[in-house]
């Protein structure tokens, strides 16, 4: 039976703050990465390989908190190789981007067989359990919304502010940002692009991993093959949306979490509307949202493009 | 006294070209030493080694008789060396706070501290009379602010050598006054200067020594007010140059362009071009003199059919030609040399052959049926390289890959031997070298010679007053002055041209 009046709730927008975390993750990551210069498109990869080390980390240890340990180091990994394709070897940057994508799609699952012995999804393991927020999950309204999520999902939500104070507000985030806006001018100063680049890239491997470990082992408590379903390219679209800028991608991510849960929810509560049209309506969104955002998004001036010193 | 710098035996190789050929250089404390060469003499190259921007295949640096390691931009900072590039090293996004301190950034705690560069920034700007707003944003000043912002940059990591390249070459003739200004009251307070120009006039105006660099080599250093313009232009560019062209008396022909009553409007859509009426003749220069931005590029255009105009007639010969379009105009006998090379003249990512052949892509013999016939097309590319003289490894390379003299030779071989009737020459010699001017003009009277209609464009006054057999002079879009070139002198066409 249809039930409209039940689409409208506050667990709605508590399943939205859910719902952005995915995406919130690739968002902050494509942001450091692209703001020095190199173009990040092979987020979704990178998050497939760290929800699967994630789950493995929890599998082994049964604790879920070494799980996100292995994210992270998955993360740095592949970040590694991305930022050495990119920034040593001078590689094109959508090609090895790409590539990180398909490893992304190939390591996990050959990894799965091995392991497993399981052709889709790993066993179940320990996931990260809630976090409540003690005085504020008791307050009206905001309580029931902010008071009990993943702790994940809080590091996320911090991972804003932090991310704009360290870009707009540090020295380390003047260098980081003059390196992708103009490098020569960069380095005629002393900086050193290539290590800033290094230094970009890494931090952005390592935000995609908290994405990736936040799918397999907080949402879900395993891993099921391309569990991203295209939440690092939404992350991108975010990334575009908010012009590089964290408090603007998260607005972004506000959209798609709240369309995500609203889809949800309204397939919960049996709406009649076909669900494959509820499934598309985030991705629908997020395509429109990039249309509008597509004339006045600057990228940084150098994004792609690699530094060669005469 | 040990010198400030002794650059020894510097090489440096790029891919096909020795850009420094073991050069050696001396530069005395306190001194402005000018490091004087043509486009691609390898000045920039030398600079920017000495700034450790880039890394030298062999040779040393001695700073106050002590040798140095570079190769890194830190590290010459660190010795006190600061560089103004040519292609300023600016973020176009960043403040100029922002600009000047990055690299060097004072912090409270692990934030930025705005507060003090800002403070910093005044500080220095009033200092040294150099004036800029710290909170401007870099993209939305002027090329002379953003000058200052380089020099300010260098002055507040406490550079006592300063390298100047071509700071000029941007600069108004009002800021190029105030820079030398702002050069001597920085050699008074003790610093050196290295300053690259390729024009005379400033090294005689500013420079104590003068080292000429020719194809990667030095060629001596002199004690400027040793040496006149004649002696510096024929160590520069190794052999005897005409800086003043020569014409022969010519008599002019029957009018072959005649503009009546033109009016058109600009990009914004306001008058630029109001009530113009002019002729000229075959075996003519006419010169149109003005300050830049008064109605001349909309004239060109027009005339071109580039742009539309609002009312008025164009015609070539007896032929009216206002309602052509530009592809019809050249077929009808109309030639032009853009002002600006890398937008209109060039495509700077195709080849040089697929340069030669715009404009001729449609006509015999360049096409065989349905296809370019490149055989042709190389022929007449290689012949044009060879009779224009332009520089460049071979006729496959893209033209963005030649200096800025050679891609203005191209053009202009192009737009010559379309063989017309009237040619358009807008700032023809804009950023070219002496060598390269003494080149384009030679060839402008070569056509006049020929009877052809010159209609010359140009911001600079010598230029107009060497060439032109008449000049005309442009004021907010109106013609505010005629006279033969014979009676015409500096004094006067600044006048009209200030609007007097
Ligand atoms: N990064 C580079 N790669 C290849 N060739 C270069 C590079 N920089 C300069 N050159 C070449 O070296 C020569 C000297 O250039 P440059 O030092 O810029 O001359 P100048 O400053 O005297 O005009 C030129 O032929 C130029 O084309
Ligand atoms: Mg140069």
């Amino acid at each position: 039976m249809a039930n409209w009046s039940q689409l409208i709730s506050l667990a709605l927008f508590s399943a939205t703050i859910r719902s952005l975390t995915p995406v919130l993750y690739p968002a902050l990551a494509g942001i450091f990465s692209e703001r020095s210069g190199v173009l990040n498109i092979g987020l979704e990869g990178m998050m497939l390989i760290s929800a699967f080390a994630a789950v493995v980390g929890s599998y082994y240890s049964g604790n879920a908190w070494i799980g996100v340990l292995w994210a992270i180091a998955a993360g740095l990994l592949t970040s590694l190789i991305h930022a050495f394709m990119c920034i040593t070897l001078k590689a094109d940057q959508a090609i090895v981007g790409t590539g990180i994508n398909i490893l992304g799609i190939g390591l996990p699952s050959y990894l799965l067989l091995k392991l497993f012995g399981s052709q889709g999804i790993s066993p179940i393991v320990n996931r990260l359990s809630k976090w409540r927020i003690p005085v504020v999950v008791d307050l009206p309204v905001i309580g029931p919304i902010l008071g009990e999520h993943s702790p994940l999902a809080y590091i996320a939500l911090i991972m804003v502010p932090v991310s704009w104070f360290v870009l707009f507000k540090t020295p380390f985030g003047l260098r980081l940002r003059s390196v992708g806006e103009n490098p020569s001018a960069a380095d005629s100063v002393g900086v050193n692009v290539y290590l800033m680049r290094y230094i970009a890239v890494m931090i952005s491997g390592v935000l995609a991993s908290l994405g990736g470990a936040f799918l397999s082992i907080s949402y879900l408590a395993q891993y099921t093959r391309m569990m991203t379903a295209g939440r690092g390219f939404i992350g991108l679209a975010a990334m575009i949306f908010g012009r590089w800028n964290p408090w603007g991608a998260l607005i972004a991510c506000l959209i798609f979490g709240f369309a995500d849960a609203l889809q949800a929810t309204a397939q919960a509560a049996n709406v009649p509307i076909p669900p494959q049209f509820l499934l598309a309506l985030p991705y629908i969104l997020s395509i429109v949202t990039l249309i509008g955002a597509m004339g006045r998004a600057n990228p940084p001036a150098y994004v792609a493009k690699p530094y060669e010193k005469a | 006294m040990k010198p400030a710098v002794e650059m020894r035996n510097i090489v440096k190789q790029f891919p096909g070209v020795l850009a420094n050929d073991h050069i050696s250089l001396t530069v005395e404390k306190g001194e402005i030493h000018g490091l004087l060469g043509e486009n691609g003499a390898g000045k920039t190259t030398l600079m920017s080694i000495l700034s450790g921007m880039s890394v030298p295949d062999e040779g040393e640096i001695l700073l106050n008789g002590t040798p140095i390691q570079f190769g890194n931009c830190e590290d010459a900072i660190k010795q006190g060396i600061g560089m103004v590039h040519q292609h300023f090293m600016l973020v176009p996004v960043f403040t100029v706070a922002e600009n000047i301190v990055l690299g060097n950034e004072p912090h409270k705690g692990l934030q930025l501290d705005i507060d003090q560069a800002r403070t910093m920034v005044n500080r220095l700007s009033s200092h040294y009379g150099l004036k800029v707003d710290p909170d401007s944003v870099i993209r939305d000043i002027s090329v002379g602010s953003q000058q200052r912002v380089e020099i300010l940059k260098v002055l507040s990591r406490d550079a006592k050598i300063i390298i100047l390249d071509e700071p000029t070459a941007v600069l108004t003739p009002q800021e190029v006054e105030e820079f030398y200004i702002v050069m001597r009251a920085l050699r008074e307070a003790g610093n050196t200067i290295i300053f690259i120009t390729h024009k005379l006039q400033e090294i005689q105006e500013i420079t104590d020594r003068t080292t000429v660099l020719r194809d990667g080599k030095v060629v001596g250093t002199v004690n400027t007010k040793d040496a006149d313009n004649e002696r510096l232009a024929r160590m520069m560019v190794g052999r005897d140059v005409v800086l003043h062209v020569k014409k022969e008396e010519h008599q002019a022909g029957k009018v072959e362009l005649r503009v009546e009553n033109l009016f058109a409007k600009d990009a914004r859509g306001l008058p630029a071009v109001k009530d113009i009426s002019f002729e000229v003749r075959a075996g003519e220069v006419v010169g149109i003199a003005g300050v830049a931005g008064n109605g001349q590029n909309e004239l060109v255009e027009v005339i071109t059919g580039l742009r539309k105009q609002e009312s008025g007639k164009i015609y070539l010969g007896d032929r009216d030609i206002s309602k052509m379009t530009t592809r019809e105009r050249i077929y009808a006998g109309l030639a032009h040399v853009p002002q600006d090379r890398q937008r209109r003249g060039l495509v700077m990512d195709f080849t040089l052959v697929d340069n030669f052949l715009l404009g001729y892509e449609d006509s015999p013999p360049f096409i065989e049926g349905p296809m370019i016939n490149y055989r042709e097309a190389e022929r007449f590319s290689e012949r044009s390289i060879e009779m224009f003289d332009v520089r460049t490894p071979g006729a496959h390379v893209t033209a963005r890959t030649l200096s800025g003299g050679n891609q203005q030779k191209m053009i202009v071989a192009r737009e010559f031997q379309r063989n017309p009737t009237v040619l358009i020459a807008a700032q023809p010699t804009r950023g070219l070298d002496i060598a390269a001017t003494e080149f384009v003009h030679e060839e402008l009277i070569e056509l006049r010679a020929q009877d052809k209609a010159v209609l010359l464009i140009s911001m600079e006054l010598t230029e107009i007053l060497d060439l032109s057999d008449r000049i005309l002079v442009i004021y907010e879009g109106e013609i505010v002055g005629s006279m033969k070139a014979n009676e015409a002198t500096p004094e006067k066409l600044g006048l009209l041209m200030a609007g007097g």
